[in-house]
């Protein structure tokens, strides 16, 4: 009978406390939409922003989160996935490794303002870059490559050890069964981790404003040389991004139609990043298929 | 009449000791494994039977803290001593796993695996070792329409059959099965004794078993274990009519394991 009571109880909590996320989810979520929807518009979304006049869009903005979110993950990825496969795989438990947990561990709970600064200091005025997009996205690296290498590893470590057995004893050496057993398993898992990664980098501010700058120059779109300065593939030029730009219209904006461009911005960052998460996932699904001949 | 018994041995271990960290899990074990004959490895729980076998494709050496010493000779070489190629080893040397674990992969891409990292590219000449292998195992007509299907589509005794026909795939000239019908059903069970009885002619087959009537219905010879050390080697027949062990004894009437 006791026992009983405990367990509705205990049910009832848990269903309050899911209902209460979900509600703010929904009621944050709605918000931000009912707020910001009104203001997009195919205008808002193709022009540039302006500083003085009403009436300026978020283009390059919204250009430039994705290029850097890009960039981010070209660098993070492979660099996370790396270690992730050297942390469950090749390191022997000990002193050492114990270290080198503990620094990720650091890592990932640097404050982002932090890494910002840490990013000024070295990828700014030691590189003399200036503010560019490759410090921004190095800068992002730094603060993403802790979640990635614990979520990859994660992955590779809840592969079947038995599917890892299976190779190696059909005298498949160690690499090649990473490459061709585990890595496919742990596909899903490390693209959580990819798709988790990306929301921090499409949303960071903080770490980006000392990085790639509060400032976009003037962008040809139709110029695709990389090593241009106007083309907005040029990786050495400042950029500001969406999260950056919602906080610097809504700190020291000076034009007339602040708020609307700030709860515009906000609802195109919000449904980005919904969309992207989208796409990422029907796209992993699909390449998951592919490698396990699932129905 | 030694240089007889050595050409007839596929494993020949002398004085094989072996260690995790300090439990003494094998003692001096001395005996030989003969060509295309089925030896089955007998025992109580614990008693150093799934580690003998994993000794013989080296993967005992996966284990943290883990000392060999002593020998196995296989191909003229000491497996223990001998700095071992273990791409060679194991690709001559098939083992089998307890519960069937095929990758999550195509039935075909399973089999092909092998070949395929071992260098085979031609499309022509793996589609022949994944029918030749399939074939062998007797899993050809129950596939053979849905070669591209995902393995875990299959049946536990399927997927067993599967995932010898996948070992087969790299031309073993051993097979090591661990407890292979243990996660099976009676009637799958069957199917995979035949297939053994079968494979013998062309594989030494080595089974660790803790089903005594399996040993004795398809082995040659048997080799009965308890804490580490060999109690007994003999013609199956023999060891389970005749015992010279008085622990052999007990254990095969059942008084103890």
């Amino acid at each position: 009978m006791h026992a009983k009571v405990a367990d509705k109880i205990a049910t009832g909590i848990l269903y309050v406390v899911a209902f209460l996320f979900i509600t703010l989810l929904v009621s944050l979520f709605s918000y931000i939409l009912f707020q910001g929807v009104p203001y997009i518009s195919l205008d808002f979304l193709t022009s540039p922003s302006s500083t003085v006049q009403a009436g300026g869009g978020i283009r390059d903005q919204l250009f430039n989160s994705f290029y850097i979110l890009f960039i981010t993950m070209i660098i993070t990825v492979p660099l996370g996935v790396c270690g992730g496969i050297y942390m469950a795989e090749y390191a022997k438990p000990g002193k050492v490794t114990n270290a080198i947990r503990t620094c990720i561990e650091m890592l990932a709970s640097l404050p982002s303002i932090v890494v910002g600064m840490f990013g000024l200091l070295i990828f700014v005025n030691t590189t003399g870059w200036g503010y560019t997009i490759i410090g921004g996205a190095l800068a992002l690296t730094i603060f993403n490559i802790p979640v990635m290498v614990r979520v990859s590893e994660d992955a590779v470590r809840s592969v079947p050890q038995d599917q890892k057995e299976a190779s190696l004893a059909l005298g498949i050496t160690k690499w090649h069964t990473i490459k061709t057993v585990i890595l496919p398993a742990a596909f899903p898992g490390i693209l959580t981790g990819a798709i988790l990664a990306s929301g921090r980098i499409f949303g960071e501010a903080a770490a980006l404003l000392f990085t790639a700058g509060l400032s976009t120059p003037n962008l040809d779109y139709g110029n695709w040389n990389p090593f241009s300065a106007s083309s907005p593939l040029n990786i050495f030029r400042p950029a500001e991004t969406l999260a950056v730009h919602i906080w610097a219209v809504n700190t020291n904006g000076i034009m007339p139609d602040v708020q609307e461009i700030a709860a515009g911005s906000s609802a195109v960052l919000v449904l980005s990043v919904l969309l992207f998460n989208i796409i990422a996932r029907v796209t992993g699904k699909r390449i998951q298929k592919k490698l396990t001949a699932s129905k | 009449m030694t240089l007889v018994v050595q050409k007839k041995a596929a494993f020949a271990m002398e004085e094989l000791n072996l260690w995790y960290e300090r439990f003494h899990a094998l003692k001096d074990i001395s005996f030989q494994i003969n060509k295309n004959e089925v030896t089955a490895i007998i025992g109580p729980s614990g008693c150093g039977k799934s580690t003998f076998i994993k000794t013989l494709n080296l993967m005992a050496l996966r284990i943290p803290g883990v000392k060999m010493t002593g020998g196995i000779l296989f191909e003229n070489q000491n497996l223990v001593t001998d700095k071992t190629d273990l791409v060679h080893l194991r690709k001559k040397v098939g083992m089998i796993f307890q519960k069937g674990n095929p990758f999550p992969q195509s039935i075909y891409d399973n089999v092909a695996y092998g070949p395929r990292i071992h260098g085979i590219k031609k499309r022509c000449q793996l589609d022949e070792i994944v029918e030749e292998a399939l074939k062998r195992v007797a899993l050809w007509q129950e596939v053979k329409d849905r070669l591209k299907r995902n393995a875990f589509d299959l049946s536990g005794g399927q997927q067993q059959r599967l995932c010898i026909a996948r070992a087969i795939a790299t031309k073993p000239t051993c097979l090591l099965l661990d407890e292979p019908t243990s996660a099976l059903d009676p009637v799958s069970t069957k199917s995979i004794e035949e297939l053994v009885t079968e494979l013998k002619e062309n594989y030494t087959i080595v089974m660790v078993t803790h089903n005594m009537q399996q040993a004795a219905r398809i082995s040659d010879k048997t080799a009965f274990f308890l804490n580490g050390e060999v109690v007994e080697v003999n013609t199956t027949n023999k060891l389970f009519s005749n015992p010279e062990q008085k622990e052999t004894e007990d254990y095969i009437t059942g008084r103890f394991g």
